[in-house]
């Protein structure tokens, strides 16, 4: 399994792709934050003592969107690249029933891929946020401290989980599918659902099942945005988000969205306005982070139980 | 001699399509088996299930001593398969290809390093051997599918027609490669093909196989006796083989 494992890294290594992703991404990073800076520099003239402000670097957003928006968006997209060709790519130039007929077992093939991918995407975005701590170092001047170096470990393990998950289901498709075009097209199809579509999904799920009859009656209002909430954590994009966002904002006290709150309760958000410890914020993004590993589970388990029963034969 | 493959009534069943019907042969070690018969008879099916990467629906075989169900590990470390359309990392060289599959057999640095200049050399490829195989012409990959076989020191390979596409001369020189393996190095070799003239030059035994079954096996004298008399001896392959389509 080593073997294939170091073949496949060295492959994503030197591939003209992989080597544009990355250079698009950090690209992407270096101006996000930069620009996130430069309007951070602005907005922490004159305050006294701003806590948690390298994280801020991931939550402000520079021109159009935060870094860690960014990273829910085109996180995915990452995963499908480097995995939606794995295994239907050797099948058709005939290379997997050379593969399978060498004295290994099969599951290697699989494993050493997945692991390869995992791998290359761990290197990946640790070196993104390395970047980013020292342009925001150079910049901002802000030195992260222990609070917040732990918060952006748990952030990085966040998003290796989830870009693996994306690049699990495009793993999967390629074993699904023989033609390349066809297992990039469902998966990047599947991305863009999540992405764009699960809002309109999840509120006709909530309709469906806590309607609301009258628009006055609180109780049922609280159900439906419930059921709302429910059914959008069926994106991983979503689940990143929130996982996400809890782990970088310590101020955040709830996953619910502002008009949820009550007016009293919203005068003792902002009257105790004290960050949320890092141990308290890990609890509350665990359960995200075992339902996205579940998930890159399944799509692996999915593609090993069909990859081990397919027939290769060349064609 | 021993039998290096046998099997016991071997079936293979697509859904309701029997692609190998109770298949009972034997070959020899040191044959060299011509393995014959029509699009779709089933040959590539049984080549498939004697190296353990298709499973039988019933029956059973034994190659070199192992259960390709139960040990195929055992088996692909002993035998080389050459698959109708031989694929490579094209984006390698020639001698990375063969060193990644040397890898993967575990071959010891030293041991492999030797194995690979020596098949290289065999097959003609010595020269090329640090171009991308991307810009090899359909006989070198043929060939460079054969050095292939050859890294890993194998006891029995397979070939499922193994001189597809390649020019008089290239047949030639695959066909003498061949013969070498088998005389100096006492390689056993299954060769499937549809051209009977270069399977009579090469092969010593011949079963022919017909809808999924085995019709006849046996020296091309023994075929063409048990088909049309004794007196028809001299017949070629190529008539022989006609004679048991048209009956089949
Ligand atoms: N996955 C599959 N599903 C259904 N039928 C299959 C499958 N694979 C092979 N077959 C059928 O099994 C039969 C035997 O195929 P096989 O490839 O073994 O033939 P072959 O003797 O190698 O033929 P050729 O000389 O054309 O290579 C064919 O009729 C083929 O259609
Ligand atoms: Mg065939």
């Amino acid at each position: 399994m080593w073997t294939i494992f170091r073949k496949e890294l060295s492959d994503h290594f030197t591939s003209t792709r992989f080597l544009i992703t990355f250079a698009l991404i950090l690209m992407v990073a270096a101006v996000t934050t930069y620009t996130a800076a430069t309007n951070l520099r602005q907005a922490l003239e004159g305050v006294a003592k701003p806590s948690h402000v390298f994280l801020l670097l991931f939550t402000t957003s520079g021109q159009l969107f935060s870094l860690a928006q960014f990273n829910a968006f085109f996180g995915p997209l990452i995963g499908i690249i480097l995995g939606f060709d794995a295994i239907n790519r050797e099948r058709n130039d005939n290379t997997l029933s050379k593969l399978i007929s060498q004295p290994i077992f099969r599951d290697a093939v699989i494993n050493g891929k997945f692991l390869a991918g995992v791998t290359t995407i761990a290197l990946m975005l640790s070196s993104m946020v390395l970047l980013i701590t020292g342009l925001g170092l150079l910049s901002v001047g802000v030195v992260p401290g222990g609070d917040e170096a732990g918060r952006l470990a748990v952030y990085l393990f966040v998003s290796i989980a989830y870009v693996s998950f994306w690049m699990g289901l495009a793993i999967l498709f390629s074993i699904l599918f023989r033609s390349l075009a066809t297992s990039a097209l469902a998966a990047v199809a599947l991305w863009i659902f999540f992405s764009f579509f699960i809002g309109f999904a999840a509120s006709l799920v909530a309709g469906a099942i806590a309607p609301v009859d009258n628009p006055r009656d609180p109780r049922q209002v609280v159900a439906n945005r419930n059921a709302e909430d429910a059914a959008s954590l069926a994106s991983p994009v979503v689940l990143y988000s929130q996982a996400t966002s809890t782990i970088l904002d310590p101020f955040r006290r709830t996953r619910q969205n502002l008009t949820m709150v009550g007016p009293m309760e919203r005068f003792s958000m902002e009257r105790f306005r004290n960050p949320l410890p890092l141990d308290q914020s890990i609890l509350v993004v665990v359960p995200y982070l075992t339902l996205m590993i579940g998930l890159t589970v399944v799509c692996f388990g999915l593609s090993y139980v069909i990859f081990m029963r397919q027939e290769v034969r060349s064609t | 001699m021993a039998a290096v493959i046998e099997t016991q009534g071997l079936t293979r069943r697509y859904g309701r399509f029997t692609a190998v019907d109770v298949l009972t042969f034997q070959v020899q070690e040191g044959d060299v088996f011509g393995f014959l018969g029509p699009n779709g008879a089933g040959k590539t099916t049984t080549l498939l299930m004697l190296l353990g990467l298709t499973e039988p629906t019933s029956g059973s075989a034994r190659v070199l001593g192992f259960d390709p169900v139960r040990q195929p590990l055992e088996i692909k470390r002993q035998v080389g398969y050459l698959p109708e359309n031989v694929g490579f990392y094209d984006e390698l060289t020639a001698r990375e290809n063969l060193d990644y599959v040397a890898r993967l057999n575990q071959l010891p640095a030293g041991v492999a390093d030797r194995n690979i200049a020596t098949a290289l050399g065999q097959v003609g490829l010595t020269e090329v051997g640090n171009k991308r195989v991307g810009q090899f012409s359909r006989g070198m990959r043929q060939r460079l599918g054969l050095a292939e076989l050859l890294i890993k020191d194998p006891k029995l390979i397979f070939l499922d027609e193994p001189t597809l596409g390649l020019d008089p001369d290239g047949i030639n020189k695959i066909l003498d490669l061949i013969l070498s393996l088998s005389r100096d190095r006492g390689i056993t070799v299954v060769l499937s093909s549809h051209l009977l003239d270069q399977v009579q030059r090469t092969c010593s035994r011949i079963g022919i196989m017909m809808k999924g079954r085995m019709v006849a096996t046996g020296t091309i004298g023994e075929l063409a006796r048990r088909k049309s008399g004794p007196d028809e001896a001299g017949e070629t392959l190529e008539q022989i083989y006609m004679r048991y389509f048209q009956e089949a």
